[in-house]
């Protein structure tokens, strides 16, 4: 078998082969937040192999050792439903989001609803103006979406001149990914018959802020779901319980949670989240509006900040791509900031609209590298470079940051972010 | 093929099985007008949507102080909530300053939003007169009304405001 040290590069940095990780007996050394020594045991037996464990539990919970993983929550300090929590990407592997990790944007809190007194009311330009009871929608045929929620503020930090040290999550993580299960929109839409001139659809949640946004009807015939279940369970009360509008692809603030009314009409309302809200103003003082699909947009989330590399060898980069526009159909990956890239595997399943896991095997020599990754979807969109990004938008858009993601390693053997 | 085409030709197959005619089961219930009335609270820059009531800035200026001000700071400078009076910049320095007066593109959204999300500690608890009133006194603030004109159904959507045509739709269009 030959040696890790013999496998040639591919890129620049010691990127290596993406099919390497098929070879047998590939392994790879370990970044880790803290090294584990394991102490030596006087026994064959582990204290916890010595006695009975514990009985049955009526939902499981992650290991306490596990605690560190968890939403990192900021929240008005007036108003404490009122902000955000952000998934822990940077400790999180696969493509499906746990659903207590999945990111939250309430603007006023968590209602606490009854599903028995929750209801959907279609009306406006529709022939039949109707209503539903949970009860009523469980008996339609349902379909499964596998599909990320990205908010449209995500990854705003990196607007600011200079680079946030934080890690991965917490400034990029207002994005996650479910299977969403529920029942398809159009179906309850011709249901109701809509009107030759209907153009648009005002979606409105049943919380304090009865936060409401205009969504083209187009977009809701061709794939929006009313979701039931996330990942298999009823949706959590904080991503919309007990149905929520999921519009694949789309920016978050139109995936309306807790959904309990959908006015169709010829014409958007105008509502404060897509006028003054969720626009991007630009440096010639105009700004974009109904900017909803998300573009493609990776990150590297093992290696990130907080990991570290303790010694030189062959370490497995992985992280997250996804676009609003479909498949992932390349990710690449420099670790010379750049100069050169190698293309990363993409791992099964690929699908639209959904967070896609890619990987490459990378030898690290032990000197100062620069990690980037770059999306390219299925439309041809090629995820762009921050400086490419700044030069059209400026940097007081707010919304919509896309651009490429760089993590530079250091001779120790630290992560940070840097703009490169 | 796809697994979004593969689910749609399999709903499609189970409904020209079951219902040749319709495309769903139709478990919906025909919806009352008056529950639609209760309901709906959508409010259009047409004026679509807005109720009876009148306020100007004068009555705005006290609900603005007793609601709104320990959040969104004196005439609207900001505080823990956002700014909505006041801008020292245009949109076009670095950093911009949006505002009520430079960024939002109607009057009616300021309405709605606080008729349906304002105050957070008790949202729909202002009545019509009020909702009328403070939102004449923002706009009062950002120096596109006077202090004394009424601000109602027939009036507000007659605002222009000075970032109405600061809008570009990108992936939609309107008008």
């Amino acid at each position: 078998m030959a040696k890790q040290t013999d496998f040639e590069p591919v890129a620049g940095g010691g990127l290596l082969d993406r099919r390497l990780f098929l070879q047998r007996g590939f392994y790879f050394t370990m970044a880790t937040a803290l090294a584990p020594a394991v102490a030596s045991e006087a026994g064959d037996r582990l204290p916890w192999m010595e006695k009975p464990g514990k009985p049955f539990s009526n939902y499981g919970q992650p290991s306490p050792h596990e605690q560190k993983t968890i939403r990192w929550t900021m929240a008005n300090s007036m108003a404490p439903g009122n902000g955000v929590s952000w998934t822990p990407l940077q400790d999180l592997e696969g493509i499906i989001t746990p659903s207590g990790l999945h990111f939250e944007r309430h603007h006023n809190g968590v209602p606490d609803i009854d599903p028995a007194r929750h209801q959907l009311l279609i009306h406006g330009l529709v022939d039949r103006a109707l209503v539903f009871t949970l009860q009523d929608l469980l008996r339609y045929p349902m379909m499964s979406c596998y599909c990320f929620i990205e908010c449209g503020g995500n990854s705003n930090a990196a607007w600011r001149s200079e680079p946030i040290q934080t890690q991965a999550g917490y400034f990029h993580g207002m994005a996650s990914c479910s299977e969403w299960t529920g029942v398809p929109l159009r179906l309850l839409l011709e249901e109701a018959r809509i009107k030759g001139r209907a153009q648009w659809l005002i979606a409105e949640g049943a919380d304090a802020s009865m936060m409401n946004i205009s969504i083209p009807l187009e977009k809701a015939m061709e794939d929006c779901l009313l979701a039931v279940y996330q990942n298999g369970e009823r949706i959590r009360p904080e991503n919309g319980y007990p149905l929520r509008l999921v519009v694949p692809g789309w920016e978050g603030v139109v995936n309306v949670k807790w959904l309990r009314r959908l006015h169709i009409t010829s014409r958007p309302t105008m509502a404060r989240n897509e006028t003054a809200k969720y626009t991007e103003l630009m440096p010639s003082g105009k700004a974009r509006q109904f900017t909803f699909i998300m573009d493609a947009k990776s990150l590297i989330t093992h290696p990130s900040i907080g990991h570290k590399l303790d010694r030189p060898g062959v370490y497995q980069i992985s992280g997250l791509a996804w676009s609003g526009r479909g498949k992932i159909s390349k990710v690449e990956v420099s670790a010379d900031g750049g100069k050169t890239w190698a293309e990363a595997e993409l791992q099964e399943p690929v699908l639209a609209k959904c967070f896609t896991r890619f990987r490459i095997p990378w030898r690290w020599n032990g000197e100062q590298a620069v990690l980037k990754s770059r999306a390219v979807d299925e439309s041809g969109y090629v995820q762009p470079e921050r400086a490419a990004l700044i030069a059209e938008r400026g940097q007081h858009g707010y919304f919509h940051y896309n651009a490429i993601v760089s993590w530079a390693v250091s001779p120790e053997g630290d992560i940070s972010h840097v703009y490169a | 093929m796809s697994m979004r085409s593969f689910l749609v030709c399999v709903l499609a197959a189970f409904f020209n099985a079951a219902h040749a005619e319709s495309t769903g089961p139709d478990w919906g219930q025909p919806a009352s007008d008056a529950l639609i009335q209760k309901w709906n609270r959508d409010v259009f820059p047409d004026g679509g949507g807005l109720p009876e009531g009148n306020g100007s800035a004068v009555a705005g200026e006290r609900v603005y102080r007793d609601h709104c001000q320990s959040c969104h700071g004196v005439e609207g400078r900001g505080g823990s909530a956002d700014e909505l009076a006041g801008a020292m910049h245009t949109l076009t320095d670095n950093p911009p300053d949006k505002t009520i007066g430079t960024y939002w593109p109607y009057a009616t959204t300021v309405f709605d939003f606080i008729r349906r999300s304002m105050p957070l500690n008790a949202p729909g608890s202002l009545s019509n007169d009020e909702l009328y009133a403070v939102t004449a006194y923002l706009l009062y603030l950002n120096g596109i009304i006077g202090q004394k004109e009424p601000m109602n159904a027939n009036t507000l959507p007659k605002v222009k405001m000075p970032n109405r045509e600061g809008f570009i739709g990108i992936d939609a269009h309107y008008p």
